[in-house]
């Protein structure tokens, strides 16, 4: 394939990513599947070696409590983000399926929050019944 | 490329919310993409519920226990000259599958631009670097068994639930990786023979870059939850 036509395909599709959604999902014919500039796979990937070693950095100095628990959530989030986003493309992907992928896994939000409660109910049990 | 209209033999389809109706209701395929991709998926969400069924139990066990946890951060310490430094080695790992994820996303790339060389190469090196991870988690376990006394029903250090949660969560993760490579030599392989000119399609090479980016995911979480927290 010629590489000039290719990146310049690439970059005009770029430009219009999320409005024009279908040609990111386009995978018949020649210009198929998910053409990005390699910028872009750079770029993310700079950016996922800063926030692991921002991480990486809250445990080696030591911060504790609401901070750490706030900065380890918020980097791991960022991280989420920027690997499906990205990496595996859900960025350019139709809404049918980014609802259809990305919905489904909240809830675990309610399965989360009741195992905190029954977690937190047996701890005080045990507490009660063993350590008093 | 404006005139690509035809997706699968489709009129070009609506944006937005619409579009989420016109996909569902339509009388065509929902997901106007390779079904590989669309079954990668839907596996990648079930592989989702099992790895957050683990933590979640992990959050449990770790909120309900009497006995105190043990410090991750100590428990994984390295000695380098002397002085500890803590989570080294799992700094390191992390630093490693996520350079594999940057190598596969390239991969991905050129597999779209029809170079096989590059694209062979680059799916390689990831396999390469998760066998590596592999190894440096096989290390680890046998420095948490041999030397530290872990076992899956009690520890030295602290709440006997540490052990189970580690080596489910953490071996789990780590037959994802070997697993993994095993798919990304099989694939790299066809991608050298030239099975995909031949099939006329890289998509093959994406839905295996779906699941290795997966698996780096998992490992975000893990390192966070398991030994960040």
């Amino acid at each position: 394939m010629n590489d000039v036509t290719a990146s310049e395909t690439v970059q005009a599709h770029a430009g219009h990513a999320t409005a024009d959604q279908g040609h990111g999902t386009a995978t018949q014919g020649h210009g198929e599947g998910q053409q990005h500039p390699l910028r872009i796979y750079l770029w993310i990937w700079a950016l996922l070696f800063v926030f692991s070693t921002f991480s990486y950095m809250v445990d080696y100095f030591q911060l504790h409590g609401l901070l750490r628990w706030s900065l380890i959530i918020l980097f791991m989030l960022v991280k989420a983000g920027l690997i499906v986003a990205i990496f595996m493309h859900m960025r350019w992907e139709r809404l049918a399926l980014k609802f259809a992928i990305l919905i489904p896994p909240l809830c675990l939000l309610i399965l989360i929050g009741l195992m905190a409660i029954e977690g937190a109910h047996t701890f005080v049990t045990r507490w009660g019944a063993f350590v008093r | 490329m404006a005139q690509d209209a035809s997706i699968a033999g489709q009129p070009t389809a609506a944006p937005g919310l619409g579009g989420v109706a016109a996909d569902w209701s339509g009388d065509k395929q929902a997901f106007p993409v390779p079904w590989g991709k669309v079954m990668m998926w839907i596996f990648l969400l079930s592989d989702t519920f099992i790895f957050s069924c683990f933590l979640t139990s992990y959050m449990n066990v770790r909120m309900s226990t009497t006995a105190t946890w043990p410090d991750p951060s100590k428990v994984f310490q390295l000695e380098i000259g002397g002085h500890p430094v803590p989570l080294l080695l799992i700094a390191i790992m992390t630093m490693v599958l996520i350079t594999s994820s940057g190598t596969m996303a390239l991969a991905v790339n050129y597999g779209y631009r029809r170079d096989r060389a590059k694209t062979t190469a680059l799916m390689l090196a990831t396999a390469a670097l998760g066998a590596s991870f592999v190894s440096m988690q096989a290390f680890e376990w046998h420095k948490l068994i041999v030397e530290e006394g872990v076992r899956p029903w009690g520890n030295p250090m602290g709440a006997p639930q540490f052990g189970s949660a580690f080596f489910m969560i953490t071996g789990f993760h780590g037959l994802h990786v070997s697993a993994g490579v095993v798919y990304l030599s099989v694939v790299a392989r066809r991608v050298w023979t030239g099975f995909y000119d031949r099939k006329g399609t890289y998509e093959t090479v994406e839905v295996t870059g779906l699941y290795w980016h997966f698996v780096d995911l998992v490992w975000v979480f893990i390192f966070a939850f398991f030994y960040l927290w």
